[in-house]
């Protein structure tokens, strides 16, 4: 029997608060939609500094990594970019990962420091990603006039390295390549244990995981490690949901602005120069890694005015990058559609 | 809201299996939906943009 839902709410949020979460998720579905990651690892930490208990923030980011994983499937699935066969054989390892690290953050709530452990890990893991993003957008300022990109179908050596290694049993996966069981259960394992962990989709280590360690093409990488967030989302939400902490009301909300925005955010990629706007996204990683970190002293201070500065902190960067992108999308689409023939980014 | 609310009564595995059920149908429903919103108006809001000064 379908639950009751009381007039004055949505899905047992107020208006407020809901309308919030439909602004958060459409500035998340702008960076996953521009950047292709990105869609999930502001939402755990953002639902812990609104104070929710680390099992409800992940259980409900779980979620919300699947059903957005499963809106980018759909999309890369009509491009044919979703090596299928690849992603079921990597089900397993991904599944016993996100039961690992569930039974992980269940184990730290008992002992009652899951949410400090899993917001140091957040302030870590973002820091690191945003150091990585800034350094590599500071590397292609240096590099300017050198227009090398790889070639999307090429395997990088390194991959070409690991399949040389024919572990048995070896299969091969839809592009004709062949890699070991092994290799594929490994990396699934490792990425499903840091999405059950973390709360997170895990593409910004699936996606680089496919491609230099299982090595496939990069357009394959990409839409075969959104196919695998959708499994690890659906897993990760089975196994949250099983424990009654998903909030509905949060997953819709969240879902509502992320399918419309990761829509605009993929169109700006046709537009906009992904090397302009990297930086800020670098930028916002570290600020939100400090954010997840001065929320964290709020609760063993307890001063509370640190959290409001960590929520503001996390979306004022937030939205400042989503801001940079729609800013930097309509300039070009005033460059390029102005002048008649003006080629668009990447034709 | 949570599955428990969902499916007051059924067991923990049928209350998760009916949450992903609903997530997927609404992310099939929002496709689908903002997919025909972009098709009517985006090429609309595009000419807009490009012609705004």
């Amino acid at each position: 029997m379908i639950g009751s839902i009381a007039a004055t709410e949505l899905l047992g949020l107020g208006p407020e608060i809901f309308g919030l979460f439909v602004a958060f998720g459409f500035m998340v579905g702008v960076f996953f939609g521009f950047f292709g990651m990105g869609g999930s690892f502001l939402v755990t930490p953002a639902l812990l500094i609104l104070g929710y208990p680390a099992p409800v923030a992940i259980g409900s980011s779980m979620a919300f990594v699947f059903g957005t994983a499963a809106i980018a499937t759909m999309k890369h699935h009509d491009a044919g970019q979703v090596d299928y066969k690849l992603g079921a054989l990597m089900f397993v390892g991904i599944s016993v990962g996100i039961e690992l690290g569930s039974r992980l953050v269940f184990g730290l709530e008992v002992l009652g420091i899951a949410n400090v452990v899993v917001g140091v890990a957040y302030v870590l893991l973002l820091a690191a990603i945003g150091v990585l993003f800034t350094r590599s957008a500071l590397d292609t300022d240096d590099d300017d006039g050198d227009d090398s990109e790889g070639d999307a179908d090429e395997v990088p050596a390194i991959a070409r390295k690991i399949q040389s290694y024919e572990i048995p049993p070896m299969t091969t996966l839809a592009d004709g390549s062949r890699a070991s069981l092994w290799t594929i259960s490994g990396v699934g394992g490792g990425v499903g244990l840091v999405s059950g962990f973390l709360g997170v989709g895990g593409g910004f280590v699936r996606m680089p995981a496919i491609y230099y360690v299982i090595g496939t093409s990069l357009a394959a990488a990409v839409g075969t490690s959104l196919f695998g967030g959708l499994m690890s989302g659906a897993v990760g939400a089975f196994t949250y949901g099983r424990a009654g902490v998903i909030d509905l009301g949060i997953v819709t909300a969240l879902l509502v602005g992320s399918a419309l925005g990761a829509r605009i955010g993929s169109s700006a990629t046709a537009y906009v120069d992904e090397d302009d706007v990297t930086i800020y996204f670098g930028l916002m990683l570290l600020v939100a890694s400090a954010a997840v970190g001065i929320g964290e002293l709020s609760s063993w201070l307890s001063m509370p005015v640190l959290d409001r500065l960590s929520f503001v902190l996390l979306i004022g960067s937030a939205l400042l990058v989503c801001a940079m992108i729609l800013y930097h999308g309509a300039l070009a689409v005033r460059r390029t559609r102005g002048v008649p023939g003006s080629p668009r980014r990447g034709e | 809201m949570t599955g428990t609310e969902l499916l007051a009564g059924a067991s923990p595995s049928v209350q998760a299996l009916a949450v992903i059920g609903v997530v997927l149908l609404e992310a099939i429903a929002l496709y689908v939906g903002y997919g025909a919103v972009e098709e009517a108006v985006g090429p609309a809001v595009l000419d807009r943009l490009a012609k705004a000064r």
